[in-house]
């Protein structure tokens, strides 16, 4: 579903981290541009 | 010879009601500029000082409810809780007028300028202050000056009373025209928080009659760095607010770890006791004010008023046993190991489960879970949900894989409701993150009926750019003379 594409990994602290995500996206065949992981409180 | 048990002396928690200083937190300073169209609405939107003493989730801030005694929501227009007063069980709500004064006693490098009519206000005000003998209201005639003239300097900010934003009731000046960590605006920060950590500390002292001079030590733990540009991060904030604060016989030292300092900066201080290194600890946290307005088109979308219009701060005192006071078990404390995984079970299962595991305590046999008790009406209007709710959906969780309680919606809901409670202080991470229940886990294990409290607190040190981790640390306190935890008292 993700190869050849072009991810933006935003991951969330209390959810899934933003490497996290990242490597499955990657794992998957995309190409990540933007991986960060933040605090929304 | 025998180890001293460390304990709960005391702990105490203060806001400072600053409607004029709202401008000056980090989000309406940057966006406010960027769409002056809004201004005129977020000044419309601030509270006044009456309606901040009555907001339900102050009053359990400063002890008068427990969080499990709020009312239903919405919390804004509720009907004041019953016997609500500036001052609580815990500490108090200081009106803005007086927390200027407050900036100016505790600014010992001229940096706060007050107008003649505001000093005036403030040093009369102050003046009547239960702890008016402790503060050094001489600095407030010396700080009296032309501080609309002063804000006109460059580099410098004027300061607001309430949503009066015609006059200026004060300016704060940079200390360093070339040096960012030295602005006007990073000083004010930092004034702010060590203004509220001291009005904390002086709390603690009088609610426990401890004298100041026998506190050895002071941990910081607030959000602010202070230091200039060789040093930003240089620190000890502690030892500033204990030098205002009158103990003269301690030293200090800060520690820095996001929102989740205030439950390591617990550990350390009761690890000090117990070592017999010191006596007695403080620990203190003063108010973010680059956090105020954080939320606040959140807040205008949805027609509320800016609720993150106060400074909070804290302190508790811990000391060698007493027979009263709650024992800190530091054999009980968890932490969040680099190699423990960043996702939130994760996280979770390093601080309310391994520990607990460890321990051979049922999740159920602890009574309160104090986990990270952001007020979900702040951030459920800007799309950050309710995040207290969000911790006890997943302890359950977790309850429910170790056998704790039945695997069942049910039985986890019955859990959140009996081992949970709902978030009620301001968005200043490291008061949320479990330090803000510290008044009231030290009530429920003295005159309230609960035998076992657990701290938990998570810091995002991503934020900073230097780990993708995340961190965190919990810690058990227990009623002193359980007959359970007296098998092997010295043994933790």
């Amino acid at each position: 579903m993700l190869a050849g594409k072009t991810v933006v990994a935003l991951g969330e602290r209390d959810g899934v981290s933003g490497p996290a995500i990242a490597a499955c996206a990657e794992a998957a065949g995309a190409t990540v541009a933007f991986t960060a992981t933040e605090c929304f409180v | 010879m025998t180890m001293p048990e460390p304990v709960l002396l005391g702990a105490t928690q203060v806001l400072a009601h600053v409607p004029g200083l709202a401008i000056h937190g980090s989000k309406p300073r940057r966006e406010l500029p960027r769409h002056p169209e809004v201004e005129g609405a977020f000044l419309a939107a601030l509270r006044s000082f009456d309606d901040a003493v009555a907001y339900p989730p102050h009053q359990v801030f400063l002890g008068a409810l427990h969080p499990r005694q709020l009312p239903p929501r919405p919390w804004v227009g509720a009907p004041a809780p019953d016997g609500t007063s500036r001052f609580g069980p815990a500490g108090e709500i200081m009106p803005d007028h007086e927390f200027l004064g407050l900036l100016a006693a505790v600014d010992h490098f001229g940096l706060v300028t007050l107008d003649p009519a505001v000093a005036e206000q403030a040093a009369v005000a102050l003046a009547a202050h239960p702890l008016a003998k402790h503060l050094d209201l001489d600095r407030i005639d010396a700080a009296t000056g032309d501080a609309a003239a002063v804000a006109t300097r460059p580099g410098s900010l004027p300061l607001h009373l309430g949503t009066d934003h015609g006059g200026v009731a004060a300016a704060v000046v940079s200390a360093h025209e070339a040096d960012e960590a030295l602005s006007a605006v990073v000083l004010l920060d930092n004034l702010a928080a060590k203004a509220t950590a001291a009005l904390a500390l002086l709390h603690v002292l009088r609610s426990t009659g401890v004298d100041p001079t026998s506190v050895d030590y002071v941990i910081g733990c607030g959000e602010e760095a202070i230091g200039d540009r060789y040093q930003r991060g240089g620190g000890n904030m502690a030892k500033a607010v204990a030098e205002v604060a009158g103990l003269t016989e301690a030293s200090g030292m800060d520690v820095k770890n996001f929102c989740a300092a205030p439950i390591p900066a617990l550990v350390m201080a009761s690890s000090l006791v117990a070592s017999g290194v010191f006596g007695r600890v403080a620990v203190v946290a003063g108010g973010s004010l680059a956090k105020v307005g954080m939320k606040f088109q959140g807040h205008l979308r949805h027609g509320l008023p800016i609720l993150e219009d106060v400074l909070g701060g804290a302190a508790a005192l811990i000391g060698p046993d007493d027979g009263v006071s709650p024992r800190v078990r530091l054999d009980s404390v968890g932490r969040h190991k680099v190699s423990a995984g960043g996702a939130g079970p994760q996280i979770m299962e390093a601080l309310a489960v391994e520990p607990l595991r460890r321990l051979g305590i049922p999740m159920a046999d602890v009574n309160d879970y104090a986990t990270e008790l952001h007020n979900p009406e702040i951030t459920e209007p800007q799309g950050s949900g309710d995040v207290a709710a969000r911790n006890y959906k997943l302890i359950a969780a977790l309850a429910a894989r170790a056998g704790s309680i039945v695997a069942d919606k049910e039985a986890q809901a019955g859990f959140v409701a009996e081992h949970g409670m709902p978030g009620f202080a301001p968005t200043q991470g490291h008061l949320a993150s479990a330090q803000c229940y510290l008044p009231h886990a030290r009530a429920r294990l003295t005159s309230g009926g609960g035998d076992r409290v657990m701290l938990l607190a998570k810091g995002s040190l991503f934020l900073g750019r230097m780990s993708q981790l995340s961190d965190g640390m919990s810690v058990l306190l227990e009623r002193n003379g359980n007959d359970d935890n007296d098998d092997n008292p010295k043994g933790r």
